[in-house]
């Protein structure tokens, strides 16, 4: 099976997977916003089947990114190549099958994995044949390992573990307390969330050492002190999602610490500004670095807002408002997809230049777009969460369509600004999409 | 000596990564004995069945128990002792929805299961708690601790 070929039917889907995941996006913030629940989905399908789109996104692309390069670090042919299929189909019908259930209102998990848990074992199943082959191929790698295996390797091997463990709750002694029951509840997704950090931000190192020719980079003490930081992180920075349960306050505590190491990150992205600001005139000029520039931005404002968050008393007030969605999607979209979306344009640079030349400035132009609206979306939702935040004495006397009625403005903005995310964003997976279809045995004008 | 060093290097980087395993595992395993502190809250039958309602009906999409959930509808943490909500406030809209809450046509027997369920929530905790105490570097303490 050839490099290329590895990936294209995953990451072909996992586009998909992205426009759906907008689309939804926008019927349910249209819902949540203006709707009343006379809609033909409503909010508890259309949710799930948002966030659902978007997590399989991020994985499938992740997935798709990883082994494409693993694969081009042997020379040799994917060694399980019929795992590998088997994985693809196992995958993406499972999703099918899970979007499914939710439009016929069929649930029955939890909080981001909310299909009836049954449905947990068959991707369950399809994450080990997809890690059984990884480290087949990694195996091929010449010693040492860069850095970016070590973290591709961390994501594979952490990603099975947190999935099990955010399926705990089926054994009834785990969910029969209720602080138990959503403390590992969070932990898990955390671990999760951080799983697929190490996947994508894998990635990303990968990337720049290509675009740089720096191979010295994925080697470096640096970039392993840094591997091992994020690491604990997913090991254990979930906690500031628990401070206000009544649990056990050592847990708060190890919390506050761990979520405290982010500093650190926060200070080395500072110190490394003009080393930056130099790479960044230097490379500018290609595609993926673009991507790679966006989510380096977005690292740092999310950084800034993780750092507010895990502060127990700011914490207080942000909790379960819309400063943990702008977190999210801040996340999601602004780190994540750029560097995934920065992977597959290198892919496809990779293996059709003249392709990528050819829509060069529409993708610069639509890069702008995507950045601007979600810098707009982010604030607003910020915004709203601080309204929010500060009215929530409040909530005790005040109906909760009073309060609700006060960040409507904000909202309305986090809308506008939503639609421009998801049009100039789906316009990218799609050409996307559009490209990867091909086999690039056509000449490129044809294209 | 170049070629020792890596491999020195990566020795520890193992020993390094299998050690953070454990602290993993071992962690993990604390949180889940002892991390609801002595405080253990008896869920009834009634309350297990609500549950279990509460994730097939998908209620977390709207609402939120401490804080995690959507944001469609309120957080329903506390929705029982609320002097001006209570049992009685949240059972009729259960029953019969609202312009922005589907009437799920749950039965009797469903939508006191769920009110159960509702009630040990509303036992185990306060949220959100603004008369917690604070210290000096922002740790909070629940006021019914």
């Amino acid at each position: 099976m050839k490099n290329y070929m590895v990936s294209k039917v995953i990451l072909r889907w996992s586009l998909l997977f992205l426009i759906f995941a907008l689309l939804m996006g926008l019927y349910g913030a249209y819902i949540y916003i203006f709707g009343s629940v006379h809609s033909i989905l409503s909010f508890r399908q259309c949710r799930p089947l948002h966030v659902s789109a978007a997590v399989f996104w991020i994985l499938s692309a992740a997935l798709g990114s990883v082994m494409y390069f693993c694969s081009s670090l042997v020379s040799s042919k994917m060694p399980f190549g019929f795992l590998w299929r088997l994985f693809q189909w196992l995958w993406v019908g499972t999703i099918i099958a899970i979007f499914l259930c939710f439009l016929f209102a069929k649930f029955g998990g939890r909080e981001y994995w909310e299909f009836p848990p049954i449905l947990s074992v068959p991707l369950l199943i399809a994450w080990l044949l997809a890690s059984v082959n990884f480290f087949a191929i990694i195996k091929r790698i010449n010693k040492p390992y860069p850095v970016y295996v070590w973290m591709w390797a961390s994501g594979f091997i952490f990603f099975g573990i947190a999935f099990l463990e955010s399926n705990l709750w089926l054994i009834p002694w785990f969910r029969s307390n209720i602080i138990r029951d959503i403390t590992i509840q969070w932990k898990a997704n955390g671990s999760i969330v951080g799983s697929w950090n190490m996947l994508i931000y894998g990635t990303s190192i990968y990337l720049m050492e290509k675009i740089s020719g720096n191979k010295k980079m994925a080697y470096q003490n640096r970039s392993f002190l840094f591997y091992f930081l994020g690491l604990t992180n997913l090991m254990f920075n979930w906690g500031h999602h628990t401070y206000i349960l009544p649990a056990a306050l050592w847990v708060q505590h190890i919390s506050y610490a761990i979520s405290m190491t982010e500093w650190i990150v926060l200070i080395s992205i500072f110190r490394s500004f003009r080393i930056k600001l130099q790479e960044a005139n230097k490379y500018l000029f290609n595609i993926p670095y673009r991507f790679l520039l966006a989510s380096e931005i977005w690292l740092l404002l999310n950084l800034i807002l993780a750092i507010f968050m895990s502060i127990p008393y700011f914490n207080s007030f942000s909790h379960g408002t819309h400063i943990t969605v702008a977190h999210a999607m801040g996340t999601t979209i602004g780190i994540n997809s750029m560097i995934l979306m920065g992977s597959i344009f290198y892919i496809i640079e990779e293996n059709a230049s003249e392709v990528l030349k050819r829509h060069r400035k529409w993708i610069i132009f639509l890069w702008y777009i995507v950045n601007i609206s979600l810098l707009v979306f982010w604030l607003a939702l910020i915004l709203a969460g601080l309204i929010k935040g500060l009215a929530g004495p409040e909530q005790i006397s005040t109906q909760f369509s009073q309060i609700n009625a006060k960040i409507v403005p904000y909202l309305t903005w986090f809308y506008i600004a939503g639609f421009g995310v998801a049009l100039a964003l789906g316009s990218l997976a799609l050409m996307a999409f559009k490209i990867l279809r091909l086999n690039f045995k056509v000449p490129p004008n044809k294209i | 000596m170049k070629i020792l060093q890596v491999r020195v290097s990566t020795h520890w980087k193992r020993i390094l990564f299998f050690l953070l395993g454990i602290f993993f595992f071992g962690y993990s395993l604390i949180i889940y004995l002892y991390c609801s502190g002595n405080q253990e809250y008896e869920m009834s039958n009634a309350a297990k069945q609500g549950k279990l309602l509460w994730q097939n009906y998908n209620c977390n999409a709207c609402h939120q128990l401490y804080g995690l959930g959507g944001y469609m509808g309120p957080d329903l943490t506390n929705i029982i002792s609320n002097p001006n909500k209570g049992r009685n406030y949240a059972a009729i809209f259960i029953k019969n929805g609202t312009e922005r809450m589907p009437n799920l046509n749950l039965d009797s027997l469903q939508i006191s299961n769920i009110l159960e369920y509702l009630d040990y929530v509303d036992k185990s905790g306060k949220y959100p708690d603004r008369n917690a105490n604070q210290n000096w570097y922002g740790e909070i303490n629940p006021s019914n601790r």
